[in-house]
């Protein structure tokens, strides 16, 4: 039983900080430029396959320097020559664009690398358990992910509240148009931000590719989730993204964990719910099976309680 | 508007004329191939297209069947229901009179439905379905269909199989069970409950987990759970993806249990395996595998990994084709009503050796089943798989006779 607390809360916690890295660049650009990134999952996944690309060509690490890199360039590019010109004509638009940036990516990965599962591969020295907690083996190349994300949270947390640059773009987020008046490049911080954004979702993707499945459906698979991150979490907040990416990481793993339903609960009161009986489905229905559901049932909640989300700054 | 006009009539000619000088003298029997080609189940979707097609190649370059020649088209239904019927109608539309099609029962629920109604508004134009994989009992039993034939043994055949095998595994002791959640999931694990209930009656079932369908990308919580329950032995019938992440996570966290499959020679299973290294502990019930001793079988699967740099998955395919290209010659036609009567309790030689037949009361096809171990090989075993150094070593075989179960079929046949 501790056994399963204890792994169930690694697993959850490192699939809270994987939310995280995609989630802090979804975050950062929504609380810049007020845009929905409906693309993100798909920088998410492009940083996976060039990743895997280059691990091929020249080995994993360098793939994990250069892909995250080439990738914010791509956003930048992005920002710059198709969002900036859309962004007159409101937010609708903005967030169509985005939409349609994502089918497009879908379809240029399926031509370039093929609809199966890509062959991305955990490097040799990670390939070994880390160490072993009661009987199970804790992989290397999680523990490995665990502190990527750890560090890129503190990096970000200090770049945003010790350096200038991080200064202006937190002033951005609340207040762009004072910001633009003191004379600051307004766009240029944009563009920037929507590039580290996609670059902190490709960094995501390069490390979870070889854990997790490399093929062209990555983006679909976690891109809701990501929505339901940004919105517990508080639109605007990094710290909401935090503690939303890490409770949405636990609550599914720890679910799964969980075979209680609806009948045990009756039964443990003294009502028998069998197969046949009347809704049978609902009942007997076991929080294991709805566990990967569970996150969207968090998100309904908070809208309907407190849209604003745990940490949020901004009403949007 | 002179030149407009003159250019128009030459135009027209043209292409009058390139229409009259006519497709190729023989005609052609497409064959609508309606399975998963990207998504999680992508793997398993296009090695059944290639084996069809290769099949087909081989038909026709022995002269085809009945004067035709057989092709094969691949139609993305990402193993969804409503997909499939729209990919289904498309290919009616596109001249298709056989669907083939096999992952993914609740796919070939709608399908079988869906033929049914389509032959029924439609007796001109009669569509045939082959399935090659879709195991749910239900579909030779309360949705079986006249125009519906199914080459894979159903999930209580192998079931059957499979718990005759463990009844002589003493060291079984804890069962954890773990399936995907929709109908050809549940219907493993009701068989398992009631199989092990009746043959191990000491077995205790410690797990029963059920999880969404090629959606789970990491299982470590699974894993953890299965590690919690103290099980000793896993039964799973989950396939492409499902299977692979299964054994990965398990392979993570170093757990050790001898697994009981369906499916876990599909494409990626045995890479899986082989990295989370468990050498015969994972056991599997199937129609054949490379290493069956027969000579036939053995150098068709020797030309098919040459040409196709990867083993066959499927030897049922190969029954199929071969059974439908005996139909096909027998009717002297393309037509499905005629190749359908003609299926229907037909006797084959079957791939790997062995008589089977189609039963004519449900359409199952029925054949010797083996049961196989993976690990490393020794001189009686020429194959490995996927180039891991391991294969699939014979453990069991049982007889067509042995394998019959019996149906509740009521079929409605057209007059």
């Amino acid at each position: 039983m501790l056994e399963l607390i204890v792994v169930s809360t690694l697993n959850g916690v490192l699939f809270g900080m994987l939310l995280f890295l995609m989630a802090s660049g979804l975050t950062l650009i929504f609380s810049m430029m007020g845009v929905l990134n409906f693309a993100h999952a798909s920088f998410y996944m492009l940083g996976a396959f060039f990743g895997f690309q280059l691990s091929r060509w020249t080995g994993f690490w360098p793939g994990l320097v250069l892909a995250p890199l080439l990738v914010g360039a791509l956003g930048a590019l992005v920002e710059r020559y198709g969002l900036r010109h859309v962004h007159r004509h409101g937010h609708v638009a903005e967030l169509l664009f985005t939409f349609g940036l994502a089918y497009v990516v879908e379809e240029v990965v399926q031509m370039i690398w093929g609809k199966l599962p890509a062959d991305y591969r955990v490097p040799e020295a990670l390939d070994f358990a880390a160490f072993t907690v009661f009987s199970t083996n804790y992989p290397a190349y999680k523990m490995f992910m665990l502190l990527i994300a750890i560090g890129i949270f503190v990096v970000l947390f200090a770049v945003l509240t010790r350096t200038r640059a991080g200064l202006i773009i937190q002033a951005a987020l609340s207040r762009p148009d004072m910001v633009a008046m003191l004379g600051h490049n307004v766009p240029r911080v944009f563009m920037l931000a929507f590039g580290c954004g996609t670059g902190l979702a490709a960094l995501a993707g390069v490390i979870a590719g070889p854990a997790l499945v490399t093929q062209s459906n990555m983006a679909a698979l976690l891109g809701p989730i990501l929505f339901v991150v940004v919105v517990v979490g508080g639109l605007g907040s990094l710290a909401g993204a935090f503690i939303a990416s890490l409770l949405i990481g636990l609550v599914q793993t720890f679910a799964v964990a969980l075979d209680v339903s609806l009948a045990d609960v009756f039964g443990a009161v003294g009502i028998t719910l069998g197969p046949d009986s009347f809704l049978a489905d609902i009942w007997r229905v076991t929080i294991a099976q709805v566990a990967p559901i569970l996150p969207y049932l968090l998100l309904v909640l908070m809208l309907i309680f407190r849209p604003r989300g745990l940490l949020g700054t901004r009403d949007s | 508007m002179r030149c407009a006009f003159a250019f128009k009539t030459l135009a027209f000619v043209t292409v009058t004329l390139a229409g009259l000088a006519g497709p190729a003298a023989s005609e052609t029997l497409k064959i609508a191939f309606i399975d998963p080609l990207s998504g999680g189940a992508a793997s398993t979707g296009e090695a059944g297209l290639k084996t069809f097609q290769y099949l087909a190649e081989q038909i026709n370059a022995k002269g085809g069947a009945a004067g035709m020649k057989l092709e094969v088209t691949g139609y993305d239904n990402k193993v969804n229901p409503q997909e499939s019927l729209v990919q289904a109608q498309k290919a009616i539309d596109a001249g298709s009179r056989i669907i083939i099609q096999g992952n993914g029962s609740a796919v070939a629920a709608a399908l079988t439905d869906f033929v049914a109604k389509h032959n029924e508004r439609n007796p001109d134009k009669t569509v045939l379905y082959l399935n090659y994989a879709a195991i749910d009992p239900v579909l030779t039993n309360e949705k079986c269909n006249y125009w519906h034939f199914r080459w894979d043994a159903s999930v209580d055949i192998k079931m059957a199989a499979l718990t005759n095998y463990m009844k002589g595994r003493a060291n079984i002791k804890k069962v954890y069970l773990i399936n995907q959640d929709y109908s050809f999931g549940r219907s493993v694990r009701d068989e398992a409950k009631k199989m092990l209930a009746a043959k191990r009656p000491d077995v205790q079932i410690v797990g029963d987990e059920l999880h969404p369908l090629q959606k789970i990308t990491d299982f470590s919580p699974y894993i953890a759970k299965i590690k919690a329950s103290g099980a000793d032995s896993v039964i799973t019938g989950n396939w492409a993806q499902d299977f692979a992440l299964l054994i990965k996570a398990a392979a993570d966290a170093g757990l050790q249990v001898d697994w009981y499959t369906y499916y876990a020679g599909g494409t990626g299973g045995p890479t899986a395996l082989r990295q989370a290294n468990v050498p015969d502990r994972v056991f599997q019930v199937t129609e054949g595998i490379a290493n069956v001793d027969h000579a036939a079988s053995r150098t068709f699967e020797t030309e098919f990994r040459n040409k196709m740099g990867a083993g066959l998955i499927y030897p049922r395919a190969v029954n199929l084709m071969h059974m439908l290209a005996a139909a096909m010659t027998e009717a002297k036609s393309g037509e499905p009503a005629k190749i359908a009567a003609k299926l229907e309790g037909m006797k084959a030689e079957v791939f790997n050796g062995g008589q089977g037949f189609m039963r004519a009361d449900d359409h199952q096809f029925f054949q010797p089943m083996y049961i196989s171990a993976f690990g490393p090989l020794t001189a009686k075993e020429p194959f490995d798989e996927e180039k891991t150094g391991w294969g699939w070593k014979v453990l069991g075989r049982v007889d067509t006779q042995d394998t019959v179960v019996p149906t509740s079929c009521k079929m409605q046949r057209p007059s």
